[in-house]
């Protein structure tokens, strides 16, 4: 499925760009393809076993995806799936 | 959920509300003419107790619009004083007020926005120690700070006390807010059960920040601790905005209470722990202590080595970094090209790799140990103090 990845600014200068285009059919493997396609970014979005980090949330179409099957949530076309890192700078 | 209930038992709605005078509802005009706020809002405000954690970006238009608000009483915890690179956002503080403590530029400011105000100060650091106290004297927190360990200490502090906990925070041009610690929200730890390894998020001294950006999302703070004393709206419980300010987009994702959170879900967050601890900052301390000491050069040697031509020297900062200040004779090679860029250094000369402050060069020069050079050393406190020790016309950032 086809699904469009939305970057802050911190990750967006790893893939050089803000959205990417990515495809899977779970939010797990629409990590995977960022990853595989921006091997900086890779590690930013999970860690080496592939899982997510806990300071790093993912919204699949504003919804937090760790209340919906993490990873393993299912992705439908057109999806957007927002990354959220943590910042602390006040 | 309406933010009518959440302050219900605070002073702020109690019966006996503090009267306003004839002075006070002419300055507060243009708040009681609106029928969601009037008199009784206003005097809900007067009553308000709110604590403010930090006195900086965040804190700055929180202080300024909740004293202008005619909230009754603020406390202001900070322990900082002011420096120049503050002025590009703090606008609590100016120019005259560099090498004042914050805490007492911040008073006389708040005070001339509104003598009315009962302004309390805390000059410490929140800590494990003092946090239950403090914050047990007010009505709802507002977290300004800007570190994880006080972020986490703050959000736990507040879940064990039951008082809302109006969350913001920056990063050059984007931010978040969110309202933590209601009764029934969600608290920070369910939005990041834990913390990123100490160094791999920059803060706004290290990355940088858009000086108007912790305005906006300041204001928005002070908005949902207005709305929440006046129980009026809809507050951010729940719901996390994302400000872009870049590409002017605001956007609001869900979340939800973590029944598993130790703090407000299992509860089994009953006392206030060592948060530098928490997030790891004694540990990466040790884990450098445990690599073992730099081979290091002071400015002044290298100015010497410099003119001498018996050292070549790597500058490891950006090339934005390297636009504003260079030392002459320098090479640039950014820290994320070093390791790609090993052959375009000669093991056979004495290399020296120097940074903004120290930290990147010293990550440098482990990557070029690691590749086998032996002849490396790091400039102790990077450009910053070769200007302050060699070359005061280095301008520094």
């Amino acid at each position: 499925m086809p699904a469009t990845l939305f970057l802050p600014a911190v990750l967006a200068k790893l893939a050089d760009a803000k959205e990417i285009r990515v495809s899977g059919s779970t939010v797990g493997e629409l990590v995977a393809d960022a990853a595989a396609r921006y091997p900086e970014l890779a590690p930013r979005l999970r860690d080496t076993d592939g899982n997510p980090y806990a300071y790093v949330t993912f919204y699949l179409n504003d919804e937090d995806i760790r209340f919906n099957g993490g990873f393993s949530a299912t992705v439908n076309d057109g999806d957007e799936l927002t990354v959220v890192p943590a910042i602390a700078g006040g | 959920m309406s933010a009518a209930t959440l302050l219900s038992e605070t002073p702020a709605t109690a019966d006996a509300l503090p009267d306003l005078s004839p002075e006070e509802i002419l300055r507060y005009s243009r708040h009681v003419i609106i029928p969601d706020v009037g008199l009784s809002g206003q005097k809900k405000l007067k009553a308000a107790r709110v604590l403010l954690i930090g006195a900086g970006g965040l804190g700055s238009p929180l202080g300024l619009y909740l004293a202008a608000a005619g909230v009754g009483h603020i406390g202001l915890v900070d322990f900082d004083v002011v420096d120049v690179t503050n002025l590009q956002r703090q606008l609590l503080h100016g120019t005259k007020d560099v090498g004042r403590k914050k805490l007492d530029s911040a008073r006389d400011r708040i005070l001339d926005v509104n003598p009315n105000v009962e302004l309390t100060t805390y000059e410490t650091a929140l800590t494990s120690e003092n946090a239950l106290e403090i914050i047990s004297g007010y009505d709802l927190v507002i977290d300004g700070t800007d570190n994880f360990p006080t972020r986490y200490l703050v959000n736990d502090a507040c879940v064990l006390l039951g008082k809302p906990n109006v969350y913001g925070s920056i990063y050059r041009f984007e931010g978040q807010a969110s309202v933590f610690s209601t009764e029934n929200g969600p608290c920070y730890r369910c939005l990041y059960p834990s913390p990123p390894p100490p160094g791999l998020v920059p803060s706004c001294a290290e990355g940088g920040v858009l000086g108007v950006l912790p305005g906006l999302v300041g204001t928005i703070q002070a908005t949902e601790a207005i709305k929440l004393i006046l129980g009026i709206g809809e507050p951010l419980i729940g719901r996390l905005l994302l400000v872009d300010a870049l590409d002017a987009k605001f956007r609001t994702v869900k979340l939800r209470k973590n029944p598993e959170c130790p703090s407000c879900g299992t509860r089994e967050i009953t006392t206030l722990i060592d948060y530098q601890e928490f997030c790891g900052v004694p540990q990466a301390a040790a884990a450098t202590a445990r690599e073992g000491e730099l081979p290091e050069i002071l400015p002044r040697e290298l100015a010497e080595r410099l003119k001498l031509g018996t050292v070549d020297l790597i500058d490891v900062r950006e090339p934005h970094e390297w636009e504003i200040a260079r030392i002459d004779g320098a090479r640039l090679i950014p820290l994320a090209t070093v390791a790609d860029r090993l052959h375009e250094l000669d093991r056979t000369r004495d290399i020296v790799l120097q940074c903004k402050g120290g930290v990147r060069s010293a990550k440098a020069l482990r990557t070029l140990q690691a590749a086998g050079f032996t002849r490396v050393l790091n400039l102790v406190g990077g450009i910053t103090r070769y200007s302050d020790d060699v070359d005061p016309t280095i301008p520094k950032y």
